[in-house]
């Protein structure tokens, strides 16, 4: 090893340019101990022998599911929350390549990215909720399951990553200095948008289309044959919300990064994007009350789970709809803000009031998730932030590469 | 036998349409869903409880012997070591306990085999929903989408298989019977085709004089299943969901599924043309002087 990077007298720089951000290797590990990391060494520390102890002892030894309770916090947050949460980055790429508004482009490369991690790290919680991991090929490759809809969520989620990945990889070639590749990945651009939003669309309202299954388990609030629908038009204000709370966190956070000679404001940008949230939020409602009407479930909401159906739509989604309206016709970013933060909040709990809350509403027996499941998923997420992080303080995401400025 | 002359009617214009239903099934069987497939009839008045059947599936499965010596007051579901179990209920205003074996009902469109993203479970066509463990990626999906919560899953393995009842697939295509039956001292469990034994379910309903409950549960229950019931109380009393609707669960999906090649048909054209209006819009404001200079 010693013997390669001496032989090779450009490995060494190019590694500390590349790697340790131009930093002697002693001085970039000792610039690693921050409060932040130590937070997050202290998340892996106890989550990856978790996981480690769950690959040895089963699923079992590690959650509290049940031959009544299949899925849990796994599958409800990581898998169905976290893909929806990741939609920002079809919501973004259309805007700019399709819709031609090209004022948002300053947006897309994090909103790709986010969506790369968001899709990858929920793949990687699908491979600890599986019961043989190995096999996560398996309905791609080597038995095929037409008639399911997992097996479109899986053709789906497999190709839209790797799409995401495609979107991505001009920053990943402008940060290696590969000219020609990133041309070429350049080229693939709309092609790549178009598909993403069709894959899109396929996915995000099929893990909906997952619970079609479960009409006698699923509490009929939240069971309809609406239901794709719902997780389709959710996943759209889901993904408009975290590009948001994104913008305006990374611009602060990463204060560095940004160019101040290519001043870009971020507020408007918000704001348009709050706009078209509240519209999408306002048919997301629209939809619940008709899916409400269909099933003739407005008794229903005069009871314990109506009120906490009535705190999931009303409370988490029609009030982020007007907050958001009032935000764009006031113009106040902060309230965007709070209005995107409660969006989120309201669709990680859909999706876990589908998936773990209101299943099995009429079992006796009722599915808490383990601490050890809390702590997985808290490391699954601790590791996506610590790889956008390393990837955004490295490749030309926030900021654009001086090489290739004005070069779209 | 009490008889009026509106009942007398009613049972002949019943028999009479059930005979004529009876001469169409042989020009077309598919009347029936799953008509010719294996089946079994689980009379629950003739059950005596002695847990034989248990004993026997656990033999043929290669499981741990059934834990018998539990009092079977106390009930019990199916799980990855035992895929049957009797359980004992005592129905409101009945003269003893009844008992009622539960296993997997081994529905005509099974909403498992349906969810399965790798065929790992399957309906045959002879009958019985089978498990191909080589194939399971262990989703899990099939417990979500199974009404009677009958796959199992192997929780403490770190290499795990769902399990269930597959109906003797294997003795059966050998032409034995079912493991269960094959032990049942009481002639609670009856092996035929799915027509015989609705057949055989109607005929003791009908000539045992409101004995029975007038319902064969699993004949329309989830689109039908290859298993079932006849009881003399009604049946939410013995365990046996009535919520559960008539559609088959494979075909709960099916609308959304159709939806996939529109989706990738329309979608592609249509984007394009959005497209193609904003990069117009795009250029004609852009450069409206140089498009007049090259039309003038």
């Amino acid at each position: 090893m010693g013997d390669t990077l001496t032989r090779s007298t450009d490995v060494r720089p190019w590694l500390s340019q590349k790697l340790f951000m131009g930093l002697p290797p002693g001085a970039y590990v000792r610039s690693l101990v921050t409060p932040g990391n130590i937070l997050a060494a202290l998340i892996l520390a106890v989550g990856v022998p978790i996981l480690i102890y769950r690959f040895v002892y089963g699923l079992g030894a590690v959650t509290n599911l049940s031959q009544t309770t299949p899925w849990g916090l796994w599958i409800g947050f990581d898998m169905l929350a976290g893909i929806a949460l990741a939609a920002g980055g079809y919501t973004i790429a259309s805007a700019v390549y399709i819709f031609g508004l090209k004022e948002y482009r300053p947006i897309v490369r994090p909103a790709v990215l986010t969506g790369f991690l968001g899709y990858l790290f929920a793949v990687i919680a699908l491979l600890a909720d599986l019961g043989q991991p190995w096999r996560i090929p398996y309905p791609i490759v080597y038995s095929a399951g037409p008639t399911s809809v997992m097996f479109e969520v899986g053709w789906c989620v497999f190709l839209y990553t790797t799409v995401l990945f495609i979107e991505f990889t001009p920053a990943l070639f402008e940060w290696l200095g590969l000219r020609t590749l990133r041309r070429y990945a350049v080229q693939l651009t709309l092609s790549a948008t178009v598909f993403g939003v069709v894959l899109s669309t396929l996915h995000q309202s099929s893990l909906g289309a997952l619970f079609l299954m479960t009409p006698t388990k699923l509490h009929p609030l939240w069971y309809s044959s609406f239901i794709p629908l719902y997780f389709f038009i959710s996943s759209i204000a889901a993904g408009l919300s975290m590009v948001i709370l994104e913008t305006a966190l990374a611009h602060r956070l990463f204060r560095d990064q940004l160019d101040p000679s290519r001043h870009v404001d971020i507020d408007a940008l918000i704001l348009g994007l709050a706009k078209a949230a509240s519209v999408v939020l306002f048919t997301y409602i629209f939809v619940q009350l008709q899916g409400l009407a269909d099933g003739g479930d407005w008794a229903l909401l005069l009871t314990a789970y109506g009120g906490w159906y009535v705190f999931e739509v009303g409370g988490l989604a029609a009030v982020p709809c007007f907050l958001f309206a009032h935000a764009a016709r006031t113009a106040s970013a902060p309230l965007a803000r709070i209005a995107a933060a409660l969006t989120v909040l309201g669709i990680i709990l859909n999706r876990l009031n589908v998936s773990v809350v209101a299943m099995n509403w009429n079992a006796s027996e009722r599915y808490v998730p383990s601490w050890m499941e809390i702590v997985v998923s808290v490391t699954i997420v601790t590791m996506g932030l610590l790889t956008y992080r390393w990837i955004v303080s490295r490749m030309p995401v926030l900021r654009e590469h001086p090489d290739y400025a004005d070069a779209h | 036998m009490n008889l009026s002359r509106r009942t007398f009617f009613k049972v002949a214009t019943v028999v009479g349409a059930t005979g004529l239903a009876g001469g169409r099934l042989e020009a077309a069987p598919q009347r029936m869903a799953g008509a010719a497939q294996r089946s079994m009839l689980v009379d629950t008045t003739r059950c005596i409880g002695c847990r034989s059947c248990e004993v026997a599936c656990a033999e043929a499965n290669v499981l741990p012997d059934p834990a018998l010596e539990a009092p079977i007051e106390v009930r019990r579901v199916t799980d990855p070591e035992a895929f049957t179990v009797v359980n004992a209920y005592q129905p409101r205003g009945a003269d003893g306990p009844r008992f009622v074996k539960t296993q997997c009902n081994h529905c005509v469109e099974p909403g498992c085999a349906s969810a399965c993203p790798v065929r790992a479970l399957e309906k045959t066509a002879s009958g019985p929903v089978v498990y191909h463990e080589d194939r399971c990626i262990g989703c899990r999906y099939c417990m979500l989408a199974c009404p009677f919560e009958i796959p199992k899953y192997e929780y403490h393995k770190a290499v795990p298989y769902v399990r269930k009842c597959e109906f003797c697939a294997d003795r059966q295509a050998k032409g034995l019977a079912p493991a269960c039956a094959s032990v049942c001292p009481s002639g609670a469990l009856q092996v035929g085709t799915r027509a015989e034994l609705i057949e055989e379910a109607r005929r003791r309903i009908y000539q045992n004089d409101g004995r029975y409950v007038p319902h064969i549960y699993g004949e329309h229950e989830v689109g039908g299943t290859s298993w079932l019931y006849l009881s003399d109380v009604p049946f939410e009393d013995i365990g046996l969901r009535t919520d559960l609707g008539v559609r088959g669960f494979a075909e709960l999906t099916q609308a959304s599924l159709a939806a996939v090649p529109l989706v990738m048909m329309l979608w592609p054209p249509f984007l394009m043309a959005l497209y193609t209006f904003s990069r117009r819009r795009e250029t004609t404001a852009a450069a409206p002087a140089g498009e007049e200079a090259s039309h003038g």
